[in-house]
């Protein structure tokens, strides 16, 4: 047995920055704790380049695309090549805000999900823009929340007050992908709760609360230092806390994810409201699953190697959802 | 909202957060500057960044000419030097000045970290917060940075298809000195503007000059791009005509940005006070380099090898505005550029060309978005693309790309109705940019 490990940080998305810091916090987390660790992109030679480390772990931290869409995975399944976090195809549920939604409304019953809406971009054009947005007013109303479907950071993210702003909306949600989600604004507490799976089972990690400067937890609010506030634990009674971790724990269940996921959720009127997921969250000096490791008195180092040796122990069987 | 029990953390991550000084507050992480990220991706053509392409330079050669200068002049070499920079290295720049009709002397000359380093330090010597500069509409990214690192406050000036409009200058200084604002200078890149593209031909430099003699406004002129002129001569530079004005000279393009060699040619009472803010600010401007470059100078053929850069240059130009040509949707336009790197196009109306980034990305080809070059909000119709770095070839099928992301973001504003105006973002777009084109 080694101590290889390739970080996959990078990739062609749109978030390519934020993975790449990402994956270089893990990747010195994972030689401080006595690996040896191979910092790689996605490009045409990642295939040999894996094939010529002597039995190594995958660490993928790469955000958006291919990274956390499942494909990449999907291609480790077939190869039996050994990874962390969850499969291709729970990845692809998971990744994709059109499908998860409904599924965590399905699957993890008792818990809340906004009311949403997901539509493509030749929809519009076929049916009409104007009847759609009519109906999407009357249906989610205002204010709501206009994204792209496949996407995260905020990227394409636009909170709509009234009617006139919706085209723009939708239309700069376009601009990242052809599936845009128009959902119901949930107002309250925001918090993330991260899952992780170190061996024992999955469990949540205390919830971290996000108070932004600007009021907005936008880009610049996410990865600049300083422009937010987060309390951990969460200033949340016990009760809601323990709601938190359940929803977490829920949709990391009925999306069928393994080792680690983030859960964002908003809390309103006591009771959470799941709002998205997360297969590679974020591992950059300001993203919030290392936050939520140090809450829990563990160490980010301890975690990553945690989970490798997980991955490591694992057989080439894939627990499909 | 309750108070927090004493086992809860609360940080911002920075406990320096309310220590920093008022001026660094856009220094923040931004969306677009993470997209360009990926334009560093060899599957995306990049017409963001303005690299000069120096793979032509002749680097068997330079190598063996650089053993010989460590092994004859190391020690000296790799000392502090002086802070005004070397001596030998202000006379060769007065050689190379000549060349745009320059006659100075040595002793005015300062040897800076590039020309970036020049515009710090003459805005460091001039500026006090909320004193106005002047800059084309719109200007160099890089200048309006240091500018905001100082706290001025930036006024844009109107150009046309010869660069900045002598009347316009004239009404700003007088306008912005009623409101009791101080004017220390004019920030002007006469050729191919940084973004645009634009050459002020001769008598246009004449008359901005006279209205900044006329109203008492220091001229600050930034000439990266000069001896890049494609076809014809380089026109002579401002500071030719007027001793008064202040040169930003730079060895980035016509040899190469990595050495950090730039200088500034001031009047002598100025010079004094920019080089021991130069000896405050990097104690002497990179010694090795100065040698670097005067032994390319003295040993090389630097005027041939611009002769190559321009051929080079054209070449992709020319791909460039091919590209446009035939790609371009309806309702755009560009500018032609004779020199310099970039070209600046003007979208349809209604188009944001921030907001098409990520759909360009998509497309894998990149751009930066106009309204990093006016610190007004403007620009929100114009991006620049640069023609210096890719080959031919990846510039037409950037231009390709890009002509396809405009055309489905031009689709999706049909579809949706944005082109009346009635449902644009109210905060990014302030309408179409001055017509430059």
């Amino acid at each position: 047995m080694t101590d290889n490990v390739i970080v996959l940080a990078g990739g062609l998305s749109h978030e390519r920055d934020v993975s790449l810091r990402s994956g270089r916090r893990v990747a010195q987390a994972l030689r401080d704790t006595g690996h040896t660790v191979l910092e790689a992109d996605v490009n045409a030679s990642l295939l040999d380049t894996i094939a010529a480390v002597a039995d190594p772990v995958v660490f993928p931290v790469l955000h958006g695309g291919a990274g956390e869409d499942g494909a990449l995975r999907s291609v480790f399944d077939l190869l039996d090549i050994r990874y962390v976090g969850s499969t291709g195809p729970a990845s692809r549920i998971a990744f994709d805000k059109a499908v998860s939604t409904p599924v965590v409304a399905a699957r993890a019953a008792g818990f809340r999900t906004p009311r949403q809406s997901s539509l493509p971009h030749d929809m519009f054009r076929e049916l009409g823009a104007a009847n759609l947005i009519a109906a999407l007013g009357e249906q989610i109303g205002f204010p709501m929340m206009v994204k792209p479907a496949r996407s995260g950071s905020a990227l394409g993210c636009t909170k709509v007050t009234q009617a006139s702003e919706l085209p723009a909306a939708i239309v700069a949600a376009f601009a990242y992908g052809d599936i845009a989600i128009v959902e119901e604004f949930i107002e309250g507490v925001e918090v993330a709760v991260s899952v992780i799976d170190t061996g024992g089972g999955p469990r949540a990690l205390p919830a971290v609360e996000i108070r932004p400067r600007s009021g907005v937890y936008d880009y610049t609010a996410r990865y600049t230092a300083g422009e937010t506030r987060f309390v951990t634990p969460a200033d949340l009674s016990d009760a809601e806390a323990a709601r938190c971790a359940e929803l977490a724990l829920a949709a990391h269940e009925a999306l069928g994810l393994r080792d680690l996921s983030r859960t964002d959720l908003i809390v309103r009127d006591g009771e959470p409201v799941f709002i998205e997921v997360n297969v590679a969250p974020g591992m950059t000096e300001t993203s919030l699953l290392p936050l939520a490791i140090e809450a829990s008195d563990a160490s980010f180092a301890e975690v990553c190697a945690a989970l490798v040796r997980v991955a490591r122990q694992r057989s080439g069987d894939t627990d499909l959802p | 909202m309750s108070s927090l029990e004493p086992s809860r953390r609360d940080t911002r991550l920075d406990p320096y957060i309310d220590q920093y000084a008022d001026r660094t507050g856009s220094m923040t992480v931004s969306a677009v500057r993470a997209l360009f990220a990926v334009a560093n991706r060899p599957e995306v053509v990049s017409l963001a960044g303005g690299m000069p392409n120096i793979a032509d330079l002749p680097l068997a050669d330079l190598g063996a000419s650089f053993d010989q200068l460590i092994q004859t002049k190391g020690v000296q070499a790799m000392q502090y030097g002086s802070g005004q920079g070397e001596l030998f290295m202000r006379e060769k720049i007065v050689e190379v000045m000549a060349e745009e009709a320059i006659t100075a002397n040595p002793d005015d000359v300062v040897i800076t970290c590039g020309s970036q380093q020049a515009l710090d330090l003459v805005t460091r010597i001039f500026i006090d917060p909320g004193d106005v500069i002047l800059a084309e509409a719109p200007s160099y990214v890089g200048a309006m940075g240091t500018f905001n690192a100082y706290q001025a406050q930036i006024h844009h000036v109107e150009m046309d298809e010869d660069g900045l409009l002598p009347d316009a200058l004239r009404q700003a200084v007088v306008a912005l000195r009623a409101a009791g604002k101080a004017v220390k200078f004019l920030y002007t890149i006469p050729n191919f503007n940084n973004p645009t593209g634009i050459t002020q031909p001769l008598e246009r430099r004449r008359e901005v000059l006279a209205v900044a003699r006329e109203l008492g406004v220091l001229v600050v002129e930034d000439n990266p791009y000069g001896l890049l002129t494609i076809e014809g001569e380089p026109i002579d530079a401002m500071r030719s005509m007027d001793p008064e004005v202040i040169y930003l000279g730079s060895f980035s393009k016509t040899f190469a940005p990595g050495f950090r060699v730039g200088w500034v040619l001031a009047p002598h009472a100025v010079r004094e006070r920019l080089t021991i803010a130069q000896e405050a600010a990097v104690l002497s401007p990179p010694v090795f380099s100065q040698f670097a470059i005067a032994n390319y100078l003295d040993n090389f053929d630097w005027r041939g090898q611009i002769a190559t850069f321009r051929s080079m240059y054209q070449a992709r130009r020319d791909a460039m505005l091919d590209g446009l040509s035939a790609h371009m949707p309806t309702g755009t336009t560009w500018t032609s550029p004779n020199g310099g790197f970039f070209v600046w196009v003007t979208l349809p109306e209604g188009l944001d060309s921030q907001a098409l980034l990520p759909r360009a990305v998509n497309e894998r080809v990149a751009y930066v978005p106009g309204t990093a070059f006016y610190a007004d909000g403007f620009g929100s119709r114009n991006m620049r693309l640069s023609y210096c770095f890719p080959t031919p070839e990846r510039i037409y099928e950037g231009t390709r790309r890009l002509g396809k992301a405009i055309a489905d973001e031009l689709e999706m504003h049909a579809t949706f109705g944005l082109d009346t105006g009635e449902h644009r973002h109210t905060d990014r777009n302030l309408g179409p940019a001055p017509d430059v084109s």
